[in-house]
């Protein structure tokens, strides 16, 4: 297999080969991060594959994924790196029994306790530490408070760390970093500025088709485009939560183990949840789509397009 | 890539210009109507790199944040790809000068102008003509049933070449009467009435089986647009200025209930950006919990010994909101907007009461607790809320009463008070003072108005009433306007509301 960062069609074929069918933009950006080494902010709606698309970069350039999940409070602690304090205590405190015999200075517990060996590597310390070069993923990055994106501005921009008792990390090899956004907040200009950036959307009918076929290859060719329509469709609703693709694949394989060979409304009614998952959604979805399942209109749509 | 020269100009016309074949039949004599119509702009220098530069500029004048990082990053992009695909350029350029989605939809159409301008320009330079059907000969290989129909077809389901070919047919054939009105846009309505296109409609009647979707005819109309520019711009030799991007194009889409769809998406970005901005700003006072792991941290310091105690950061508390929302016809259009505004607000704010106005007022907060569905909502505020009385036209003054005493014991310094309305009062008394023991009672009054502020105070409208007992009177017709507001309202100080007057 070709090297994916030698080409657009090659990273795009590297995603296909596992799993992964990228839009033109998607595999473009995909290869000029991986080329120019930048990171790469990635937003869009839920459930579009956004942290899929991570995962399989990792998979494709056979790299290993760091994932760095965010959430509201997040610090340097546990994002960076934390002094291993329980260790450090012991170390001061064996230190102070052997200090009785008066071989050991200040200066050596000092030396000493501030070293590698008392540092816990969290996921960013990792990424950058690893001898082998890594796909790191900052998932919602968008949930994080500003200090927090500040933090991040060093390691995404030179791709190092700098820690006051040990100096400045520099790192081993150059991570290929994402960044997820699901757009709850305006990110600072100073982040974007060191990102490519990639707008993923939910995909065409056609595209989804494929991806559903992708991973259901056994469903039959007519209901999973009336399956397509149908997760279409309910995206098009004013919903708490629209289907995302995983969903489509979920209920592709659902309707497979069923034995089904045609989405009606009574195995439409069975099975929508596993698209929906609210409460005040189902009914709404029941009420708008259920009842075009039988009249024929879905179905049509595709083969005219 | 500064040192690529002038041979980085036939490759820019072939990315930008699609499938456009350069015939350099003899054509027309050039310079015809040059001096008429202002003739090109002087070109800047040649060569790809200003193009680029160019075009980064252009954005910037239509608001994007551009830094010469972005430049720099883009030409490296450029640079590891071929020069030949069009979208592979296009996308580069996005991926690296374009950072959000706002941003992008402005990138598309801008580059789009961009680059039509620069490939007509080069066309004029060059003398390049495009071949046309049944020019000169009068009569069209096929009758105007038979192109119709085609159209139709093409429109309803072809590609965008196919469109692009079916637009210049359609040129040819109902363009030409008297080398068309010279407005595009006026041209472009009256061919598509020649060809009979109409759009899907979108209520319960019968579907009409010769009208085609919507999204297609808008996309058709731009083609067709797109070409009679073409074609003007042969004919007359010159480049029209390039207007900055009508404010329009990103206006809030508060017009016709089809739109509905487009407020939901901005007031959805909305909702999310309120979710965590409520509460994720606030500071670390007045705070009580010890952080027991963050104190040992700390203590490290010290050799161990827990000098000083960190604490635990404390949420601030939500606000309460009174949001009072006119629903008459003089804001018909803009009502429907901020009903999903006040839709979003509930889904984001617990201690959230709305009401909605026109004669007088009626509390909503629990058909919008009780509703999910927008459509149920709007349905139930016009039978339900029993807001009109005899004359159905707004009374700000006696909505404040009303107001005042049905909430007069409940407002405290931590509410905020936010008024979505034009102030027209339809001549009718203002009853200021009422508003203002509103706005003293409450810890912040805000108001947001769907007029331009050029509007404000002219005819009926007396905002300058109210003005000065507002802490901010927000005009709020676009997106960008909306967030200026929402700042104001969740992002700047939501803990304490702050008193400004």
């Amino acid at each position: 297999m070709p090297d994916p960062a030698e080409s657009v069609e090659a990273m795009r074929d590297g995603l296909e080969a596992v799993g992964y069918l990228a839009a033109e933009s998607t595999a473009l950006v995909s290869f000029l991060a991986a080329k120019l080494g930048k990171p790469v902010l990635v937003e869009g709606p839920a459930g579009v594959g956004k942290t899929e698309l991570a995962k399989a970069l990792a998979r494709a350039t056979s790299r290993k994924l760091i994932r760095l999940q965010c959430y509201e409070g997040l610090d340097e602690a546990k994002a960076l790196y934390e002094w291993n304090y329980r260790k450090q205590l012991l170390r001061i405190q064996a230190g102070a029994g052997a200090g009785e015999t008066g071989d050991e200075g200040w200066s050596g517990v000092h030396d000493d306790i501030f070293a590698q060996e008392f540092l816990l590597e969290r996921p960013l310390m990792q990424a950058i530490a690893s001898p082998e070069p890594v796909v790191l993923l900052i998932d919602e990055i968008d949930k994080t408070d500003q200090e927090f994106e500040a933090m991040l501005l060093e390691v995404l921009s030179d791709f190092q760390i700098s820690i006051p008792e040990l100096g400045v990390m520099e790192a081993r090899s150059r991570p290929l970093v994402l960044l997820t956004s699901n757009n709850s907040r305006e990110l600072t200009e100073a982040l974007k500025r060191r990102c490519l950036y990639l707008w993923l959307d939910y995909p065409e009918v056609e595209r989804e088709l494929e991806i559903v076929r992708l991973h259901a290859p056994e469903l039959a060719e007519t209901v999973a485009r009336k399956l397509v329509e149908v997760v279409h469709m309910v995206r098009g609703l004013d919903l708490k939560k629209p289907p995302s693709i995983a969903e489509s694949i979920d209920w592709a394989r659902a309707l497979l183990m069923l034995g089904a060979d045609d989405i009606d409304s009574s195995v439409f009614q069975r099975t929508m949840s596993i698209i929906v998952k609210h409460r005040t959604d189902l009914d709404v979805v029941a009420e708008r789509v259920g009842v075009k399942l039988d009249d024929g209109v879905l179905g049509r749509l595709g083969t005219t397009g | 890539m500064a040192s690529s020269d002038g041979s980085a100009r036939p490759a820019d016309g072939r990315r930008a210009g699609g499938g456009r074949t350069p015939a350099p039949s003899g054509g027309r004599p050039r310079a015809a109507g040059r001096a008429l119509y202002g003739g090109l702009p002087e070109p800047g220098p040649p060569g790809f790199a200003p193009r680029v530069l160019e075009l980064a500029d252009e954005l910037r004048r239509e608001g994007l944040a551009i830094g010469t990082s972005e430049l720099l990053d883009a030409f490296q992009a450029l640079r590891e790809l071929s020069w030949t695909s069009e979208e592979g350029f296009r996308e580069a350029l996005a991926a690296t000068l374009a950072k959000s989605q706002e941003d992008r939809r402005v990138f598309e159409l801008v580059f789009d102008r961009f680059f039509f301008r620069a490939v007509e320009r080069e066309a004029v330079e060059r003398g390049l003509r495009e071949e046309r059907f049944g020019g000169d000969g009068d009569r069209l290989p096929f009758d105007l049933d038979d192109l119709r129909e085609r159209i139709r077809e093409a429109v309803r389901g072809g590609s965008d070449g196919e469109m692009r070919d079916m637009a210049r047919l359609a040129i040819a054939a109902f363009g030409r009467q008297g080398e068309g009105s010279g407005v595009i846009g006026v041209d472009v309505q009256r061919i598509r009435r020649s060809l009979d296109l109409r759009g899907e409609a979108g209520g319960r009647e019968l579907p009409d089986p010769d009208a085609v979707p919507q999204d297609r005819l808008r996309e058709f109309e731009r083609h067709l647009r797109r070409e009679l520019e073409r074609a003007l711009i042969e004919r007359t030799q010159s480049l029209p200025p390039a207007k900055p991007l009508r404010e329009f194009d990103r206006a809030l889409p508060s017009g016709p209930l089809q739109d509905l769809a487009a407020v939901h998406r901005v007031v959805a970005q909305l909702k999310r950006r309120l979710a965590t901005r409520s509460h994720a700003v606030g500071g670390r006072r007045r705070s009580a919990a010890v952080d027991v792991r963050r104190t040992m941290r700390a203590s490290l310091e010290t050799g161990g010994v827990p000098m000083r105690l960190r604490y635990r950061p404390r949420r601030p508390r939500r606000p309460e909101l009174y949001v009072l929302c006119d629903v008459s016809t003089s804001v018909t259009s803009a009502s429907v907007f901020f009903l999903s505004v006040l839709h979003a607000l509930h889904d984001s704010f617990r201690k959230l009461r709305s009401f909605v106005f026109v004669e007088r007022i009626s509390e909503v907060t629990d058909v919008f607790e009780r509703e999910r569905s927008f459509a149920a909502i709007s349905r139930a505020i016009a039978t339900d809320a029993g807001v009109a009385d005899v004359s159905g036209y707004t009374d700000y003054g006696r909505v404040w009463l009303e107001f005042l005493t049905e909430v007069m014991d409940d407002l405290d310094p931590r509410s905020s008070v936010i008024v979505l309305g034009d102030a027209r009062t339809n001549g009718r008394e203002p009853h200021a003072q009422a508003f203002a023991r509103i706005s003293e009672r409450a810890g912040r009054t805000l108001w947001l108005n769907p007029e331009p502020r050029l509007y404000w105070n002219y005819g009926d409208s007396v905002i300058s009433a109210y003005e000065p007992y507002c802490d901010g009177v927000f005009e709020c017709w676009t997106t960008k306007q909306l967030e200026v507001f929402v700042n104001a309202l969740a992002g700047g100080r939501a803990a304490p509301p702050v008193v400004t007057r």
